[in-house]
């Protein structure tokens, strides 16, 4: 065997001369600040790298051919011997009656609703023989439109969780329901006997008419009890904002196919807030290129969001400049009462700032300024002012009434409860549904409170028996949202029923439930207290009907005309007092809910745990995301673990250098840090940023202080995995570009490829193909969990994230633009199997498990794998992934009921990868062959394709030329990934628009000068 | 000086170089057999059930038609099996007291499910579908034998990848027109085949080019 000269290794690998070679006129992309700083550093680590491995097959020395071939015979023949076993008996086990509509082996769908933060999303979901396995949108309800956000898709696992609280607990005795109910019975004579004095119960967010109208019931009985509600992903200042500007808390919600110009303030519209879903949808709808006019998104905000990214014009600013910017803009709007606040350090976008007025003004009654729930309520006053003045209210703002007799201001409802309890007002807390012990601010010291010997009774009802079960005198575990009936109310005024999939898994109960043991109706089914509320609401003649019609539809239809938005009259900033400016120099903590498990409620979901939080890539952690400026000024480096100081508190956390951070801000997200109870998966992981919270600081303070340690810990985020060399992968244009193409600098040079054609049969009708609207994609994950649950991926944890081993098949790429560290563009490529037509994984395949179908896929046949990982080593795009160890869990009982039984479980040495989804084109297939027809151009629906809020995913056949897919792919912006390899992808992307203000300006004049020459 | 080999060890030396050589395609062969053999494919082995059940009496003897109890095998994956409320439409009439259906009756009673021993078992990563199997015209005879001259369900065909593909590679000759599906003893007239099930059934159109794709059985 040849040696390679010792040169070779010294020299850098050709895949970086092929980096140069291909460099365009593309914006220049990087992933890491560090390959921003030096792009030789890191070719040169890559080129080491590649020296290594060669060192090490070479280091083998003159093993031969012969000796492989020894030790691969004697594996094949053990192999061949293995698969002698005779299979084990199974057992079929048939109904004794057979339920009406149940099919062995056909799904069904029910229509529900996700209660989650009190803002219903209406829901579609998979039943396989009584067991719930997939959610999808439901297209008839008005916040989902037939997509789902992340957290919806990973449901059915929180639902299967082995860690669920499984039984009540009695002062630390397992007890019964029936003895609770005892307890409760008792409780209500004794409280109607003092009118509830010292009865205090909290909730979350409440979003259910039948749970408000219970309270509601309850107050008439017992006047003097009160009712408490805590979210800690609080809406406080929205409300607060309302009250401020038009008298009456509304909750405002926003429309953007009313909009052409938004100014985001702080705002995370697409991922964050109510309505999310939809109005990412909306958002995406605006943004089409073809249409006249396309969306324009200018953004201020202290840390990178995914609505940041999404902007055409993105400004970095201290979350306490925000109300500067926005005092700035309601100057120059003319707004009546706007204040004046110095810009101070937001003094640098002052003519950015008259030149987004002037748009605004010019855009009037097409113009929108949201203000974030992260802001205090003084800017959402303001914000409601400026949107008055553009005429935005009643078209692109929608305020809608409050939730009846919900508290306007939840920590202050919050703070009053520990006040009571302190002043030994308190007798009896009711948690229902809440974790305050984890949740509430560190200064209200919630747990010391609710152990004082005055609350005689402390009763918790909770999906785990978590921090707040551990101090409760009575635990009871709650039945999740898919197990129980119930309704909930969306910020559009829909109202969906939530009807259950399935029994309750651990005899958990509603908050239903509870309260109405409360209200002397003890033994009343789940199902009869929904169904008794909105008997009294519904004429009574046409009841069972449209019960019914409701729970297929997933909407209850109300009677009479639809709620109509609410016509405040105009806002004052009369009563608004002004904060005093922010003063420069102190260090700002920013807090935010955890993208992937929000307030900590999903903390032991395995499947938002590793999901990447866009734009960080961070998985299993939280950290302090600080901006590049500052580390360099603190001399931080990634994972260098730092003390936050805040008040009189601090926390350890590693630090993360984010570009687009605001230089004084110090951004840490919610949800972690959980005590041990918590879970398996999520305990005692990442730190705790409530910690740092205060009751009057929700979301922003000044004043923290970052002391570094000389401890490292390495963070588990992708980013440096999945590498593609920083070639023209992400391709943007300017929507002027695109309108006038002479000027498109995207030429494809597929070069022709030495993998022959494959040899076999070709379908004459299907030919399936996915386009990927990177103008639509958001980059907010839903895609990645939805493809989880629909394929069996396992979790692998953390440590083997830090091994770049994780199993997504679908990845959503983070591309930095620019350079410019503190505010770089940023874009987003979700990257599946390409399904190559030419495709280099099947050619190398010893054992032909991976093949080509008639129809253009490239399947991927587990049973046959040996494990090689030739075919993954040969792919291009690195999107195959392998089971180094047994990741997909057989054990665990509660966990094989979440298997969808359409896809095989993988088993450890096995590769695998995304297949466009085979299960469901085969049953569309054999559906259709059944009725003798072809498969619909668009029928089959991918999993990614299905959570797409901005339906940025489209899948369908080729041959078709009706088919959307066909048509996309007709677009001048379409493109493959690494197309010179001449792989010839069935993927296909389109490519990314901006839509900068003043080009169209500037082009009309360039027109305008080039007129006469044209003559 | 004596022979230091006795004469048998030539024999010995032939037999010897005669199993080095014969032995490894030996082991192999047998190897191969024993896969295929009924020890592994369990072919003819009768599983012990809850219930004697036959089905030489049920479909031979009274003439019940598979898709009595059989119910979803024309539309989904799985055939289906009866739920005791279907057996119990007759037995709470006839037999009414007979031992031998005792767990049947108990089953209702207690409204606990029967366990049966699975007979036909593909392994769980291939994806059988009965729905479009009858569809298009395949017997149920074609995998499951004559299920009517059974007292005592057993597997009649190996189900190996290797029976399956011999079907998939040349679905003609087994392929009958839809009418005749669940007809136990149908024997094929003069020239039918692949061409004469889709005269008798536009539906039955068959590629069989797709038939061999791995993703149509294994996903």
């Amino acid at each position: 065997m040849m040696k390679p000269a010792t040169d070779d290794l010294a020299r850098p690998l050709t895949l970086d001369e092929l980096v140069r070679g291909a460099e365009s006129e593309q914006p220049r992309l990087w992933r890491s600040l560090e390959e921003l700083a030096d792009p030789d550093a890191h070719a040169g680590r890559a080129a080491n790298a590649a020296a290594r491995a060669q060192a090490a097959i070479h280091g083998l020395g003159d093993v031969g051919r012969r000796d492989v071939m020894k030790v691969m015979g004697a594996s094949l023949a053990l192999a061949g011997v293995a698969g002698c076993g005779v299979q084990p008996a199974e057992k079929i086990v048939p109904y004794v009656e057979q339920p009406e509509q149940i099919v062995p082996g056909k799904p069904l769908f029910f229509a529900t609703a996700s209660p989650f933060g009190g803002d219903g999303l209406g829901l579609l979901v998979e039943s396989q023989m009584g067991r719930p396995i997939k959610v999808e949108g439901n297209p008839s309800h008005p916040a989902s439109l037939g997509a789902t956000d992340a957290f919806a898709q990973a449901e059915v696992l929180a639902l299967y969780d082995p860690d669920r609280s499984q039984v009540a607990v009695h002062d630390g005795r397992v007890d019964t329901w029936e003895n609770f109910l005892k307890f409760a019975i008792d409780l209500r004579t004794r409280k109607l006997a003092s009118k509830g004095a010292g009865l205090r119960i909290l909730t979350r967010s409440v979003g259910s008419p039948t749970v408000l109208d219970q309270l509601r019931r309850l107050k008439e009985a017992m006047p003097e009890a009160v009712w408490h509600s805590y979210e800690p992903v609080t809406r406080d200042a929205a409300r607060k904002g309302a009250e401020l500007a038009f008298g009456r808390a509304y909750e405002p919600t926003y429309r953007l196919d009313k909009a052409d110009v938004v100014v985001a303030l702080d705002a995370d519209f697409l991922c964050w807030g109510t309505s999310a879903v939809r109005i990412a949808r909306e958002y995406a709808d605006r943004r089409d290129p073809d249409a006249p006019t396309m969306l324009r998104l200018h953004a201020f905000e202290p840390t990178p969001t995914v609505t940041g990214a999404a902007a055409d014009h993105r400004t970095p600013v201290a979350s306490a400049d925000v109300l500067a910017v926005a005092a700035a803009l309601a100057k120059a709007l003319k707004v009546e009462g706007a204040p004046d606040v110095p810009l101070g350090r937001a003094q640098a976008h002052e003519a950015k700032l008259t030149a987004l007025a002037a748009e605004l003004e010019a855009a009037k009654g097409k113009a929108v300024v949201i203000v974030g729930d992260s802001q205090p309520a003084e800017v959402h006053a303001l914000g409601h002012a400026i949107n008055a003045a553009l005429g935005a209210i009643g078209s692109a703002v929608v305020l809608n009434a409050p939730a009846e007799g919900a508290p306007v201001d939840q920590t202050a409802s919050l703070v009053q409860l520990v006040r009571d309890v302190e002043a030994g007002a308190v007798d009896t807390v009711l948690v229902l549904g809440a974790n305050p012990v984890y949740e509430a601010p560190a200064d209200l010291k919630v747990a010391e409170v609710l152990q004082s010997d005055k609350v005689t009774a402390l009763v918790h009802l909770g999906l785990y028996n978590d921090e707040t079960g551990a101090i409760a005198h009575w635990h009871l575990p709650e039945a999740h949202f898919l197990e129980s009936w119930g309704d909930v109310r969306s910020s559009d005024g829909a109202v969906a029923p939530i009807q259950p999939l399935i029994e309750p898994l651990y005899q958990g109960r509603t908050v239903s439930d509870v309260l109405a043991a409360l209200l002397g109706e003890v033994g009343v089914p789940g199902r009869e207290l929904v169904r008794n509320y909105w008997k009294a609401k519904l004429p009574a003649e046409t009841f069972e009907k449209d019960w019914r019609a409701a729970l297929r539809d997933g909407v209850l239809k109300l009677p009479g005309e639809a709620p109509k938005a609410e016509a405040p009259g105009a806002p004052s900033l009369a009563k608004v007092t002004w904060p005093a400016p922010a003063a420069g120099g102190d260090l700002e903590v920013v807090f935010r809910p955890d993208p992937t498990i929000w307030d900590g409620r999903y903390a032991n979901n395995g499947w938002l745990q590793e999901l990447p939080k866009p734009l960080t890539t961070l998985t299993w952690e939280n950290a302090a995301l600080v901006s590049p400026k500052l580390a360099e000024q603190k001399g931080l480096k990634d994972g260098q673990v730092v003390i936050l100081a805040f008040r009189s508190s601090q926390v350890e956390a590693p630090v993360l250098i984010t570009p687009g951070q605001a230089t004084d801000t110090v951004t840490v997200h919610l949800g972690y840090g959980r005590a041990k109870r918590a879970g398996r998966v999520g305990g005692e992981i990442g730190f705790n940023a409530n910690e740092l919270r205060r009751s009057d600081v929700a979301w922003a303070g000044t004043g923290l202080t970052v002391d570094p340690t000389q401890t490292f810990v390495r963070l588990p985020i992708t980013q440096h995995h999945h590498d593609m060399k920083g070639r023209d992968l992400v391709r943007t244009q300017t929507v002027g570009e695109y309108k006038h193409p002479h000027e498109g600098r995207h030429h494809e040079h597929p070069s022709g490829s030495l993998i022959p054609d494959w040899p076999g049969h070709k379908s004459e009708d299907y030919e399936w193909g996915m386009v990927i609207d990177l103008n639509r994609c958001i980059g907010c994950g839903a895609c990645v969990v939805a493809c989880q649950a629909e394929n069996n991926i396992p979790v692998v944890g953390k440590s083997q994230v830090l091994n770049s081993r994780e199993m997504h098949w679908l990845r959503v790429d983070r591309y930095y633009a620019g350079d410019d560290a503190e505010n770089p563009d940023v874009l987003f490529q979700p990257v599946s199997c390409q399904q190559c037509e030419k495709a280099p994984c099947e050619l190398v395949c010893p054992v032909e498990a991976t093949t080509h179908s008639d129809e253009g896929l490239n399947e991927m046949t587990y049973n046959r794998c040996v494990g090689t990982r030739y075919c993954g080593n040969n792919c291009p795009y690195k999107v195959r992934r392998f089971n180094f160890l047994q990741y997909a869990d057989k054990e665990t009982p509660s966990l094989q009921l979440l298997n969808n039984p359409d896809v095989t479980v993988r088993m450890r040495g096995v590769m695998e990868k995304c297949t466009y989804c085979v299960q469901r084109i085969n049953e569309a297939r054999i559906n259709a062959k059944m009725a003798g027809g072809k498969i619909g151009p668009d029928e089959v629906v991918t999993a990614c394709q299905g959570a797409c809020p901005t339906r940025g995913v489209v899948f369908g056949n080729l041959k078709d030329p009706e088919s959307a897919v066909s048509k996309l792919r007709a677009s001048s912006r379409n493109y493959s990934l690494l197309g010179e390899l001449g792989t010839l992808p069935r993927t296909t992307y389109l490519s990314k628009l901006t839509n900068p203000a003043g080009e169209h300006e500037a082009r009309l004049e360039v027109e305008s000068h080039e007129e006469p020459k044209h003559g | 000086m004596p022979q230091v080999f006795h004469p048998s060890a030539n024999t010995l030396s032939r037999v010897v170089l005669f199993g080095l050589a014969a032995g490894r395609a030996a082991l192999l062969g047998t190897m191969m057999l024993l896969v295929r053999s009924p020890f592994q494919t369990q072919v003819g082995v009768v599983r012990e059930q809850p219930v004697q059940f036959s089905h030489e009496h049920h479909v031979k003897g009274l003439g019940i038609d598979c898709r009595f109890c059989h119910s979803s095998v024309e539309t989904s994956a799985s055939a289906g099996m009866p739920p005791t409320h279907t057996c119990m439409t007759c037995h709470s009439q006839i037999w009414s007291g007979s031992p031998m259906l005792e767990p049947v009756r108990a089953s209702f009673k207690e409204q606990k499910p029967l366990a049966w021993t699975r007979v036909h078992d593909v392994p769980d990563f291939v994806y059988f579908h009965h729905g479009v199997h009858v569809q298009k015209g395949v017997g149920c005879a074609e995998c499951h034998g004559r299920i009517d001259n059974m007292p005592l369900a057993w597997r009649e065909k190996p189900l190996t990848m290797e029976w399956c593909l011999e079907c998939h590679r040349n679905p003609e000759p087994r392929l009958r027109p839809k009418d005749e599906v669940f007809v136990m003893d149908w024997t094929p007239p003069e020239g039918s085949g692949l061409e004469a099930a889709r005269e008798a059934n536009p539906k039955s159109h068959v590629e069989v080019g797709q038939l061999t794709n791995c993703s149509i059985c294994h996903r």
